[in-house]
């Protein structure tokens, strides 16, 4: 049990009797009528608690929903402790706008690094307990008996001698009144649903059509904007001419800004097929000599020099690559990449009476409040922001480019604004997973022992991007490369940044997507020049790492390592360490006589440690696991004339239903305090198992993404 | 002026008749449950059912559905649940959602010609993306209701 002093969750207790609460719930079609003033006679407890006289008890969730499952997972944590009827409880988002004006009541409304349930696990379980503990006191003083002779169950507190009972709906307004002292929280042996499978609260409103995304929003007198965008990333506009659209039907204005023009309709379709028409002029200079053969050069070029910094050097490498009786090197490429959310970026924006109501579907709320107040010069506690389901997110959605562009467009226009991106603006509006480029050497003694190991990566730097000048090392480029879990005696491990005209910024599992890749091929080229089994010769390695090699272990009997398969297949393995969570896979993969792949099947081992939800967390497995094989086999960006060329999904392809492996997902769980991340540590291991399993079918090595570049064919 | 049936009910359009079927639906109708996703054709958010086929309607015209009866997700099922909205609950299909309404009239329409698809008319007929990997929940979906089907 874990002590928790009152001052741990002060902020969340504070109650704000008499301000303005979200009154909706889940967003759904009919009642996305933000801001009413809360009706119902309840009472809050704190920010993300108030219980109401029918005893149906409203939970706040301060992370976003992008599919990921946290508005059923977090309030999941706060019933628990607070002995809730699951039945009874109703969700709701927590109110940015609320969270800013309350010192930062909800602690972090951030949702990224796959770190819902592990950083805000704690709070929440306190935050469910201290309201127990105010029930209990509440329904003692109404006894008059001591608090010990009452306890919590199921949505009521019960008097232990004389089995009365006071339902949570009846205790409420008199808990609001009361303070307790230091409460404990439960440690995973004693919950009682959590870690049972619960169906999400958000599904029913996803199979009929009225879950509400940003795209969604109907406001009255709204129009809508469709913008065009420099298609060299970074050129700005030179001049537009607005006579050759503006008897369009429906034309309303154009709104332009640096690096593109909006065109205002109407209708969506009437300001997307003028936008299409509207002659621009655009500046873009040396900007438009930019393409991927030149970034892939000036990668190369790094690769060579020696530029860069030292992250790790260990013992004598210089020596050592001289004495080694063999030594093999490699060089692994990854593209530019996009998110693709099949929801293409989208803000709605209302201005009235000295304050702005934007609808988006947002990651990271705070930042987006930020940037609106910013552009628009009102207060932040003026911003109200009303965040969406998200069709997805994957990082791209914890920017807020297109939110500052719509509050831009709504600014110029004066009426309730819908900003949509087509798919083409979405796909070249960068923000792009890194380019990445990284160079191994290993040397072998005569007993084929690995000695000595070098890595030099090189990376577009997101942090660059976001300062320019600076000087030190983005932390997300080297993961899984600086700390890798292989003991090798001598080594050193070296990064420099190399950043394009392109911006780049986080995607799924962030630099563990590109790292892993590299590494896990690495490693089994190494396996190959040691004359080992893949497996083996990790396990080798992981000495001082206990963890993997159970999960390793696990592998190797769920997957049946040793079974050899049919000619033209061949298992591949990965394993990576990212957001506290260890994933290992093998992948079995087939090659048809005339070089058509499948991947058959993915057997995927997962320690994170504990579980909240696992029905949800077997989803965001898989779903990882597609998501990471889409990039494998086909996803990438290239750069011609300074123009992203795959701007649909037509080019930029994805895995679809036809490409799916049979997946099994076994989750390893070591318990204990470990509470790893699951919406991206199944992502980084996909490439480099199926990559490992061609190279067996092949005999060639897959050193740059996607496969689809690679003529395949059975090795003779 | 256009004529068609959506969701059962017999309406008569002013709108241009070169808009796409999904921006009438979304923008002058409101049924806003058909989604956006790619505007080619490619992605199949926007799917409905236009006389029980699956069609993508960002690629189709008003003018091209003048007179035929499209059907979309609000309008799916008169009372209750269709059998497959069913199955997508039971499985837990969806994640994020967004591409969930395109995937269902996809799967309807499936079924309706193929009362118990195999694996294989399941990859061939379901095209459409999902970014969010739900891929195997679709599939395991689609045979509960095949099979519940053929057991009543």
């Amino acid at each position: 049990m874990k002590t928790y002093s009152r001052r741990d969750f002060i902020k969340a207790s504070s109650n704000t009797a008499g301000g303005l609460l979200l009154a909706f719930h889940l967003p759904v079609l009919g009642k996305a009528v933000p801001y009413e003033p809360w009706s119902d006679a309840g009472s809050e407890l704190n920010a993300w608690l108030a219980i109401n006289v029918d005893n149906t008890i409203t939970i706040r969730v301060a992370m976003s929903e992008m599919g990921q499952g946290v508005m059923t997972a977090l309030p999941m944590i706060i019933a628990e402790e607070l002995e809730a009827d699951w039945r009874l409880v109703r969700v709701e988002y927590a109110d940015v706008n609320r969270h800013i004006r309350d010192d930062n009541a909800y602690g972090k409304m951030l949702t990224d690094n796959s770190g819902s349930v592990r950083h805000s696990r704690e709070m929440l379980q306190s935050v469910g307990a201290e309201a127990r503990e105010r029930l209990i006191k509440a329904a003692a003083e109404r006894w008059l008996v001591p608090n010990a002779d009452c306890y919590a169950d199921y949505g009521k507190v019960v008097n232990r001698k004389t089995r009365n009972s006071l339902s949570y709906g009846e205790l409420a307004a008199a808990a609001a009144q009361v303070r307790v002292g230091n409460i404990k929280i439960k440690t995973p042996e004693a919950f009682n649903s959590l870690g049972l499978p619960t169906p999400r609260v958000d599904v029913p409103a996803k199979v009929d059509g009225t879950a509400v995304y940003s795209i969604d929003i109907r406001r009255p007198g709204m129009v809508y904007a469709a913008v065009k965008h420099c298609p060299v990333i970074g050129g700005t506009v030179r001049s537009l001419r607005y006579n050759a659209i503006r008897n369009r039907p429906g034309i309303i204005k154009t709104v332009r800004m640096d690096t593109a023009v909006a065109v205002v309709a109407e209708h969506f379709w009437q300001a997307k097929t003028a936008a299409d028409e509207l002659p621009v002029q655009w500046v873009t200079g040396e900007l438009a000599k930019a393409s991927s053969q030149q970034f892939k050069k000036s990668f190369e070029t790094a690769l060579d020099g020696r530029d860069g910094v030292v992250l790790e050097e260990h013992g004598h490498v210089v020596r050592n690559m001289d004495i080694a009786e063999t030594t093999i090197e490699s060089d692994y490429v990854v593209p530019y990449l996009s998110h693709a959310c099949l929801e293409p970026m989208n803000c709605t924006v209302e201005f009235s009476d000295g304050r702005v109501d934007v609808w988006a579907g947002v990651q990271d709320p705070v930042a987006a409040v930020n940037a609106i107040s910013k552009v628009s010069g009102l207060p932040r506690n003026r911003v109200y922001l009303h965040n969406c389901f998200m069709g997805g997110g994957f990082g791209r959605r914890s920017q807020t480019d297109f939110v500052r562009e719509a509050v831009l467009i709504a600014m110029d226009v004066g009426l309730p604004v819908q900003m949509i991106w087509t798919r083409e603006e979405d796909q070249r509006s960068g923000q792009y997973r890194p380019m990445s480029a990284s160079r191994f050497k290993a040397g072998f003694d005569l007993d084929k022992k690995l000695i000595v190991y070098t890595n030099h990566s090189v990376t577009h730097s997101i942090a660059l991007d976001q300062s320019p000048g600076e000087k030190g090392i983005d932390a997300t480029s080297i993961e899984g490369l600086s700390d890798m879990p292989y003991r090798v005696e001598h080594r050193r491990i070296s990064h420099a940044s190399k950043n394009t005209n392109l911006t780049s910024w986080y995607w799924r599992s962030r630099g563990h997507s590109q790292n892993a890749y590299a590494m896990e091929c690495f490693m089994d080229e190494m396996a190959v020049a040691a004359n080992q089994d893949p497996i083996d010769f990790r396990m080798l390695h992981l000495r001082d790492k206990p963890a993997h090699g159970d999960v390793l272990e696990i592998l190797k009997d769920k997957s049946n390592w040793r079974k050899s398969l049919p000619r033209g297949s061949a298992k591949g393995i990965a394993i990576h360490e990212s957001f506290g969570t260890i994933c290992g896979q093998v992948a079995e993969v087939t090659v048809s006589t005339d070089g058509e792949m499948t991947v058959d099947r993915i057997v995927c081992v997962v320690d994170c440690g504990n579980l909240i939800n696992p029905s949800t967390a077997e989803s965001q497995v898989e779903g990882a696991i597609v998501f990471g094989l889409s990039a494998a086999r086909y996803s990438k960006l290239t750069v011609e004339n300074g123009v992203v060329l795959e701007d649909n999904y037509d080019l930029y392809d994805v895995v679809r239903m036809a490409d799916m492996p049979r997946i099994e997902v076994h989750f390893a769980l070591s318990g204990g305090d470990k509470w790893g991340g699951l919406g991206e540590p199944a992502t980084p291991p996909v490439a480099p198992a199926v990559c490992n399993a061609l190279y067996r079918i092949t005999g060639r090595r897959i050193r740059a993404l996607p496969i689809k570049d690679y003529l395949l064919s059975r090795r003779r | 002026m256009i004529f068609l049936t959506i969701n059962g009910q017999d309406m008569e359009l002013d709108i241009p008749p070169e808009t796409p079927l999904l921006w009438a639906l979304r923008d002058y109708l409101n049924l806003t449950g058909t989604k956006y996703g790619c505007g080619i054709g490619e992605c199949g958010a926007c799917t409905v059912n236009v006389n029980g086929v699956a069609t993508k309607s960002c690629t189709m015209s008003l003018s091209q559905v003048s007179n035929l009866n499209v059907v979309t997700i609000e309008g799916l099922s008169e009372k209750g649940l269709h059998p497959v909205q069913q199955a997508w609950i039971d499985e837990e299909v969806p994640q994020c959602g967004y591409c969930q309404s395109g995937q269902i009239m996809a799967a309807v329409a499936l079924l309706e010609t193929k009362s118990t698809p195999s694996d294989k008319d399941i990859n061939a007929a379901m095209k459409n993306i999902c970014r969010c990997g739900t891929y195997t929940k679709i599939r395991k979906a689609i045979h509960k209701v095949a099979l519940e089907r053929a057991s009543q």
